[in-house]
């Protein structure tokens, strides 16, 4: 399709504009409109936005969207101006954002009464700067984007201002994700020293047949560090369980859904756009591999220590960021369609969770699961709500996240990892097992009355987002719930979805087309990637067993200390977990010496081997 | 001489990060921040100079279509750059304020709402 002077193309720009433009009416005429009022404008504002982007994402199958911003169109291959590309996986990271933030709008209606329309208004340019952030082609409007949605997340994370814990959290997201955003300007420019120019297609074809100098792997290094902050690798992670604990709930949905996966997802754009031909790609696969792992492993343990629930999620979405760094880390068409296919399903299984934790936070007024041990028993439907979603983030088929567990490892198997589906299990295994656990305490009194000692993280302070505390579950809370974990299924059910993943998998990783497409405005054809089914058995046995261990985990948790013979064990293994908290302070000053540090091993592990 | 300005660069980021890490004050752990930031205007503006260039200013007698000039990019980047930054602090700022209402106090180290 010819893309530079279609419809469609506008329609890119629009996407981004059009919640800047309502979210400064909003906060204009906020004060006099009555609230239903707000909350209509805002759901039917995110409305549009998916719709169109869905729209995109169904023109951009047939070949990438394309607008040169203002008409400054390429001559042989060069331009000045600013470029925004519409591919499956770009459009289809912006739609996730797009129908997360209308189900979260539609969660808070009548939420936080106090608040005039700065709430909605902040909600409508978070969703912007991520649309602009998945969206754009240049590298330095993601800079400018990475910051929108970081200043507009900011501001939402510390939304509680009365709440002490909200503004730490906001304060320490803020530095950390800001210093990060620094780093990859500096990248940025290095990048720019050399080539002169900073759109995507124009840097691929100045890098293409470059080697790897000191200069572009302090630009590599420094970029992906840059975005890997937002995704919460290990150990640029820190924020993210601060930020995710204090958050109110609805905003916790945009943050593990879409804003993190989308740092990991800028971090491939640019690998696979700038960097794949001049830096070699087992060095960069080995890096991926081993930071993706540790990643999984932290976040599975920290995630099973935590009694706060909204933490226990948190630390659940980097164990899960471990496993997306795994299979799109292999750096091969597979393993990228299986990092789509779990985003997907993540996003849906993992917000249900967070909306489930806004459910019990403002139905008893606190998430720590010691202090609430059978308080929910009575409840009907919120408590097997719960259980589902537990064992659905443990990978039970035919959740999305399973499909997208089971795409990875065969991805991992077949890039000569034997020991990455024991990790894909291991930790589906675990952090399912902590949703489990939490449920069976809260939910149906499982297990022993635990005690523990009350440290600061409990949960049991955290403050409500209703002003009277509900007896029964709004019908506008239940039904976004519900609609995620239908489209955390669908993402599983629906047939061709593994197809349609590795077709927008495979025009990801191909740059070059990229490249040619944004550049010529001509569609370049690419061949069709082979039919493949949904479901494999070994992945649907892989996925029940991971679902079934996720059970083994909780029922010993619960049951702890029935089971006498586990003590021994079980001491060894607190020891080891009381030092691994300890090294989560909460002391902003130890987040940045850790992120120096993650650096500094980012660059050794890109830049040695080059020698 | 160069590459004395990308030096001051990274040394700048480097101070930055380091007051960060070593600050008592959340006020001045924000202005740290800032002073990182400001290591990303000497980088850009280093990449963009010319010596013996004049401004990118064209149409004039002294300035004809084919001098050269200092890259005018970078300088839009660094305005860009420096709008992001204020929008930052500003916001920070507040924060830090509220930290120091709810906590009665700005040092990180006596902020233990947040550990493990």
């Amino acid at each position: 399709m010819l893309s530079y002077d279609d419809s469609a193309s506008l329609l890119l720009a629009a996407s981004i504009a059009v919640p800047i433009i309502a979210a400064c009416m909003l906060l204009a005429l906020g004060r006099k409109l009555p609230r239903t009022v707000v909350d209509g404008v805002a759901a039917a504002t995110a409305a549009g936005v998916v719709a169109m982007l869905g729209f995109l994402l169904a023109n951009a199958a047939n070949g990438r969207v394309v607008n040169w911003v203002g008409n400054w169109h390429p001559k042989h291959g060069y331009s000045v101006g600013i470029v925004l590309v519409g591919d499956e996986v770009g459009t289809g990271i912006a739609l996730l954002a797009g129908c997360l933030v209308f189900l979260a709008l539609v969660y808070s209606w009548r939420y936080f009464e106090s608040v005039e329309a700065h709430y909605h208004c902040l909600m409508l340019l978070f969703l912007a700067g991520m649309v602009g952030f998945a969206l754009t082609g240049d590298l330095f409007d993601m800079f400018v984007f990475f910051e929108l949605m970081g200043a507009a997340a900011y501001a939402l994370t510390g939304f509680k201002v009365e709440d002490p814990t909200a503004v730490q959290g906001a304060l320490n997201f803020g530095i950390i994700n800001s210093l990060g955003a620094y780093v990859g300007l500096m990248g940025i420019g290095l990048l720019f020293a050399r080539v002169g120019n900073l759109t995507l297609p124009q840097l691929h074809d100045a890098l293409a047949h470059h080697h790897a100098d000191a200069l572009v792997v302090a630009a590599f290094v420094a970029v992906i560090t840059a975005f890997l902050v937002k995704g919460a690798m290990v150990p640029f992670h820190f924020w993210l369980a601060d930020a995710h604990a204090v958050a109110p709930t609805p905003v916790c949905v945009l943050f593990s859904g879409v804003m993190v996966p989308l740092g990991v997802y800028a971090a491939f754009r640019v690998y696979w756009l700038v960097f794949a031909d001049a830096i070699p790609v087992a060095d960069v696969r080995r890096t991926f591999v081993v930071l993706g792992a540790l990643t999984a492993v932290v976040g599975a343990v920290m995630c099973l220590a935590q009694r706060h629930f909204k933490r226990l999620l948190a630390y659940s979405t980097i164990a899960h960021v471990g496993l997306f760094l795994l299979a799109a880390g292999c750096l091969t068409e597979s393993g990228t369609a299986g990092a789509l296919l779990y985003v997907a399903g993540h996003a849906g299984v993992k917000s249900a969770l967070f909306l489930l934790a806004g459910v019990m936070l403002n139905r008893y007024g606190s998430v720590d699961e010691v202090d609430l041990f059978g308080r929910g028993r009575d409840t009907r439907l919120t408590k097997w709500l719960f259980a589902v979603g537990g064992l659905a983030l443990a990978g039970l088929p035919p959740f999305g996240t399973a499909i997208g567990k089971a795409v990875g490892e065969e991805a991992g198997l077949s890039s000569g990892y034997e020991w990455m589906p024991v990790v894909f299990v291991a930790v589906s295994a675990l952090t399912g097992g902590a949703v489990l656990r939490a449920t069976g305490r809260v939910y149906f009194g499982l297990g022993d009355q635990p005690r523990g000692e009350n440290h600061s993280t409990s949960g049991s302070a955290e403050e409500a987002e209703v002003p009277m505390l509900l007896s029964r579950v709004r019908i506008t809370m239940l039904v976004p719930i519900l609609t995620l974990l239908v489209g955390a299924l669908a993402v599983g059910l629906l047939p061709g979805a593994h197809h349609a993943a590795e077709e927008a998998a495979g025009h990801f990783i191909d740059a070059s087309a990229y490249a040619r497409e944004a550049l010529t405005g001509r569609a370049v054809h690419a061949a069709p990637t082979p039919d493949v089914g949904n479901w494999t058995a070994s992945g649907i046995l892989l996925g029940l067993l991971s679902a079934a261990l996720a059970v083994a985990v909780a029922a010993a948790a619960l049951y702890a200390r029935r089971l006498r013979l586990l003590d021994r064990a079980t001491s060894g293994l607190d020891r080891a977990t009381d030092r691994l908290r300890a090294l989560h302070s909460g002391h902003v000053g130890d987040y940045v010496a850790w992120m120096m540090a993650g650096m500094t091993v980012l660059g050794a592990f890109v830049g040695l081997p080059l020698r | 001489m160069r590459v004395y300005a990308y030096l001051v660069a990274v040394f700048v980021l480097l101070v930055g990060a380091f007051g960060i890490v070593r600050s008592r004050n959340l006020v001045h752990a924000v202005v740290c921040l800032s002073i990182a930031q400001s290591a990303t205007y000497v980088m850009l503006l280093a990449i963009g100079y010319q010596s013996k260039a004049t401004p990118p200013v064209f149409g004039s007698p002294a300035t004809k279509p084919n001098t050269s000039t200092v890259e005018p990019l970078v300088q839009a980047m660094t305005l860009t750059d420096i709008v992001v930054s204020a929008t930052v602090t500003a916001l920070l700022l507040a924060v830090a304020v509220q930290v120091h209402k709810r906590h009665g106090t700005v040092d990180p180290n006596e902020l233990a709402a947040l550990r493990g």
